[in-house]
């Protein structure tokens, strides 16, 4: 019985590992993966965020993101944007994609503080139980998704290309594009703006104090409500800033349904990480992002990508819950 | 909020009378005398039957059922219990006091699984408890109740009980599923052995209603009559007495007492120095996760250091 | 009679609570209107009870021969697939409600199971599938078994965590599924496996009775694994399995500090929630006839979530009512279809805000033989539709938890 159940299994073409190109492309699947993998740490941060402060899943923050490509695409696309290359001079496009960082950053700080007041809000007044939470994180993420579809439509936005990439170093035969670097960069450095933000500001304090005990935190004089405001609003903006470098790397990827799916990639990274740890947000996105891609070359389809991440999620639980950092928004110290 | 809960006195008799017992004397009527004998006549002999545990128990009475040895636990770099070791003698009812953060409860936590202890043993019946599941823990004869109270607020309060109860059930989720005839027998005797609890502790005639909805102190009985279900070889009562007022604690002592005397062996936390001093056999003192003195309560009201440790709260004076 | 005189308090007071929420002080009174039927069910004989039950299950059997003009689906879809596809929804409903309304564990990747349960059926029956063939109806327990397995390994990681995790997890799962079937070249992706099998049986002529046009044997089929399901879930919610579900829901700690091995039960609804899946998604295969990658996508998972939640977490008669009417809304009102997951979004989340036992609130009886012991003490058939009035006047509910 088992042997007739197993034949077939056999014959058909079940998984195949494709070992010689993994050796081949290993460097430029590191890069590329390291460049994805900033963008999943940008998103996961403000999972670690807000799971920081109410030990809640913000499924609606992959929404939060998805508005802010939206925000990106129309931005530059009423400034002249398109499938082309821009001719522009560079200091134009310089000052396009500032703008349209700042409208992204805008646009999903707004949707996330929205989120906040409309939906979260209520149920913490009334102490409401987990399952009540996560249940109108679901919906309301799912509430946000049809909004944009019903506005935009399901076909993807038209791709934009930003600039003309070139690259710029060699390491190891492979040629590293200054879009990659920007990329990488820029997610270094909002992620340590953020990680000093919550080290050093008043604000970060009270985040800090909130996360570690809101009872206390109330006691000592922290308005718990102001703090999960902003909590929300600086997850918005972080994801505006994954905002314009997704849309710069996926350029035909906006989609009213392309936040979900990276949405969950991004729980993942931050639950790597170590969920409630900022450093571990990034960290757990860059292993994420070069680990995807090594299983996407490795297995041959880039759908791959996804069910690699989500094995890596289900792994970290089984054996390290707390991720590689462990989980310390609290207890990072000052 | 005060005027809810001394209906609950009143409500015990109505209870007796329409499950159908004879109507028993009021419990706050029952002097605080020790003899178990003299305690029991208050209850009807039948009820008593239905709720005394039913299982064998490895030591004799007097003989040490629980072990605490040398347990320690630091929570970071705090010693929220330090080196303690007490027994706890099968049918006495032994008190655990300290001032607030002396590591009561820490104590209780760690006996009943909830921490684990950073070094140190338990031992039931000579068992060591280290390394079992809480819920093992619970089937092994250590029950507890809860210091806020933690009641299942969408189940009655017959259904809390008979949770406790399923912790020595075996019908399997198959048995379950197919009504198979273990599960109609232990579902019968459930719900006998539920509301003798239920009769037990005094709220019989709410059984039907939700847990939340119960009056504060009816919802204190509830959990012993819950952790009672459990059919524990020791009780351990997480400050029962929080929130009550005097009249509502003589009637707890009356409880405790009763519970005793149907074969139970009880470890009480308290705060209340005059309620512990007039139930316990036995009182083990801590202070700063220290033991300070174990000894008959008499002595240990006279002990210059326990006066000293409570000096700081003089309504829960020695008196 | 508090409660009767309440409403206006109740329809925005009412507890937002599927689990403990002790900090919340509520009045007991629920919506007026189910409160009253409920009190008028519950005065009613046994026998009584079971009379009604008679007439409404026959009158569900005859759901798609009646065709009413109000109701019916048609022009715009044909009814008896209309009533299967309700009562598929149904069914789905009534198991999700195990893992979501019983054990309080969210599972937002339910379509999974949904389409394990078809792949199962269809490999298995398909002649596209060059696996062991065996009868369509002997699938139907292969498949409730596979889902059960998957249910088993994705819940023993996941369950032991908080359950926030399991949501994300099973969010993943769901759209992982639908991805395998994509690109596992086995599973045949978009091009699927057609012809799947169907129970036996010819009409008079030659067509079989199950075909795949024809609506009403297979609501039929359907409904009658609704009942049995609704008869078996009632056995396990009125035995220590619910009690142990419903503990769990209300304080896991409590749970397990009181005996419950919490995890081992959790892991019993995610199986048994899973199995149901499995079963509806068998039964939809043979319906349908074909599957491929294309049915399950995680929108499916979130209308089965807002299925039982509208019916009322925790009630399993709500469950088939919320399901059924989340597949028949579209339907119905077809000018408004594209806008259905959008209005079963934002249901969930007003629902959430404002009414989060859903629209029939319901406890879950969890003794099998509660009746007798209640009536014991209050000479009713029920203390649950015993007034709150019949406590000492003094005694006000929520005073336990302000003091």
């Amino acid at each position: 019985m088992l042997e007739l159940l197993l034949r077939p299994a056999m014959e058909n073409d079940w998984i195949s590992f494709d070992v010689p190109s993994l050796i081949q492309n290993f460097w430029s699947a590191t890069f590329d993966g390291l460049t994805f993998g900033a963008i999943y740490g940008l998103v996961a941060l403000g999972y670690t965020l807000v799971y920081g402060v109410l030990n809640l899943i913000n499924f609606a923050h992959s929404e939060v993101f998805i508005t802010g490509c939206y925000a990106v695409v129309l931005v530059l696309s009423s400034l002249g944007f398109g499938p082309s290359a821009p001719t522009m001079s560079v200091g134009l496009i310089i000052l396009s994609l500032i703008l349209a960082l700042v409208a992204a950053m805008i646009v999903s700080a707004i949707v996330a503080y929205l989120l906040e007041r409309v939906a979260y809000r209520p149920l913490r007044r009334r102490n409401a139980p987990r399952l009540v939470f996560l249940i109108t994180a679901i919906g309301a993420s799912f509430t946000i998704q049809y909004t944009i579809y019903l506005v935009r439509g399901a076909n993807p936005e038209p791709a934009i290309t930003m600039f003309r990439t070139s690259p710029i170093f060699d390491v190891f035969g492979t040629l590293i594009t200054d879009q990659q670097i920007l990329i990488v960069v820029a997610a270094v450095i909002t992620m340590i703006a953020t990680d000093q933000f919550i080290r050093r500001s008043r604000t970060g304090r009270g985040i800090r104090a909130v996360a570690q005990d809101p009872d206390t935190a109330t006691l000592m004089g922290v308005n718990r409500d102001r703090i999960i405001v902003i909590t929300f609003v600086v997850g918005g903006i972080v994801a505006g800033v994954g905002a314009l470098f997704y849309v710069m790397l996926v350029p035909s990827g906006v989609q009213y349904s392309g936040g979900f799916v990276l949405g969950v990639k991004a729980f993942a990274a931050a639950v790597l990480g170590g969920i409630g740890n900022v450093r571990g947000a990034l960290l757990g996105g860059l292993l994420l992002g070069v680990i995807g891609n090594y299983g996407q070359i490795l297995l041959g389809n880039s759908q791959w990508t996804d069910v690699v991440a989500f094995v890596i999620l289900v792994l970290v639980l089984l054996v390290k819950p707390t991720g590689i950092l462990g989980t310390s928004l609290g207890r990072s110290k000052a | 909020m005060s005027e809810t809960t001394p209906a609950s006195s009143d409500n015990a008799q109505i209870g007796r009378r329409s499950a159908g017992l004879p109507p028993a004397a009021p419990m706050n009527s029952a002097a605080p005398v020790n003899s178990a004998v003299s305690v029991l006549a208050d209850v009807d002999p039948h009820l008593a039957e239905a709720v005394a545990p039913d299982r064998e128990i490895a030591v004799e009475v007097g003989e040490n059922l629980v072990e605490v040895k040398n347990l320690t636990v630091k929570f970071g770099g705090l010693l929220a219990l330090d080196d303690v070791s007490f027994t706890i003698k099968r049918g006495e009812i032994l008190g655990l006091i300290g001032p607030n953060g002396a590591g009561k409860t820490t104590c209780f936590n760690a006996m009943t699984g909830v921490y684990k202890p950073t070094s140190g043993d338990v031992l039931l019946e000579g068992k060591s408890l280290k390394g079992q599941k809480q819920h093992n823990i619970t089937r092994l004869g250590l029950a507890r109740t809860f210091q806020n109270i933690r009641l299942f607020g969408e189940m009655t309060a017959l259904e809390n009980v008979v949770v406790g109860l399923d912790a020595r059930h075996k019908t399997s989720v198959i048995g379950a599923l197919l009504r198979l005839p273990r599960h109609q027998r232990e579902e019968k005797s459930a719900i006998e052995r539920g509301m003798a609890l239920l009769e037990f502790v005094g709220i019989a005639d709410k059984a039907g209603i939700l847990s939340r909805q119960l009056p504060y102190g009816d919802q204190r009985r509830l959990e012993i009559a819950r952790a009672l279900a459990t059919d524990p070889k020791v009780l351990c009562l997480d400050e029962p007495a929080a929130g009550f007022n005097p009249a509502e604690k003589e009637e707890l002592m009356v409880l405790i007492r009763k519970i005793r005397a149907d074969g139970y062996t009880v470890l009480l936390i308290e705060h209340d120095m005059k309620l512990v001093m007039g139930v316990t056999d036995r009182i083990v003192v801590l202070e700063f996760g220290r033991k300070l003195a174990d000894a008959a309560p008499v002595d240990v009201r006279n002990d210059p250091r326990v006066i000293a440790a409570y000096l700081g709260e003089p309504e829960d004076g020695t008196a | 009679m508090s409660m009767v005189d309440g409403p206006k308090v109740s329809a925005g007071a009412e507890s937002a609570r599927l689990g403990a929420d002790a900090s919340s002080v509520r009045t007991t009174a629920k919506g007026t209107r189910t409160q009253r039927l409920r009190d008028r069910w519950n005065d009613l004989t046994r026998p009584q009870q079971w009379l009604w039950l008679i007439v409404v299950v026959v009158l569900a059997y005859l759901l798609p021969v009646l065709n009413i003009p109000i109701l019916t689906t048609a022009p715009g879809n044909d009814w008896p697939l209309a009533c299967f596809s309700m009562a598929s929804f149904a069914l789905i409903a009534v198991g999700l409600n195990i893992v979501v309304g019983y054990a309080g564990l969210l599972d937002l990747g339910y379509v999974a199971f949904f389409a394990v349960g078809s792949y199962t059926s269809a490999m298995l029956t398909s002649p596209d599938s060059p696996f062991l063939h065996i009868p369509y109806l002997w699938t139907i327990p292969v498949a409730m078994a596979v889902a059960m397995f998957f249910g088993v390994v994705l819940g023993i990681p996941t369950l032991r965590l908080r359950g926030d995790y399991l949501a994300i997890v099973t969010l993943g799962f769901g759209e992982i599924v639908r991805i395998l079937a994509t690109i596992i070249p086995a599973m045949k992706g978009q091009v699927g496996f057609q012809n799947v099998g169907r129970p036996p049986g010819v009409a008079a002529d030659g067509i079989p009775i199950f075909a795949n046009s024809n609506g009403t044997p297979w609501y039929w089929l359907t409904l009658t694994v609704i009942l049995i399901v609704l008869l078996l879930v009632g056995n396990l919610e009125r035995s220590r399995v619910g009690r142990a579900w419903v503990a769990i829901r209300e304080d896991e700690d409590a749970a397990e500090i009181m005996g419950v091995p919490t995890f081992k039960y959790k892991v019993w609804a995610f199986a048994i929630g899973a199995a149901v899946g499995g079963l509806s998604g068998s039964l939809f295969a043979g319906q349908v006839g074909f599957v491929n990658n294309q049915k399950f996508d995680v929108q499916s998972s979130i209308l089965f979530l807002a299925a039982v939640v509208l019916g009322g977490a925790g009630n399993k008669v709500g469950a088939v009512l919320g399901g059924a009417l989340v597949a028949y809304i579209p339907l119905r009102f077809t000018a408004i279809a594209d806008y259905k997951y959008l209005i079963f979004g934002i249901a969930l989340v007003v629902i959430m805000i404002f009414r989060s036992k859903g629209l029939l609130p319901a406890r879950q009886r969890l003794l099998a033989y509660g009746h007798q012991a209640y009536r014991r003490i209050v000479g009713k058939s029920d203390p649950l539709s015993q007034p709150p009035g019949a406590l000492p006047p003094s005694v006000d509910p929520g005073a336990a938890v302000t003091r």
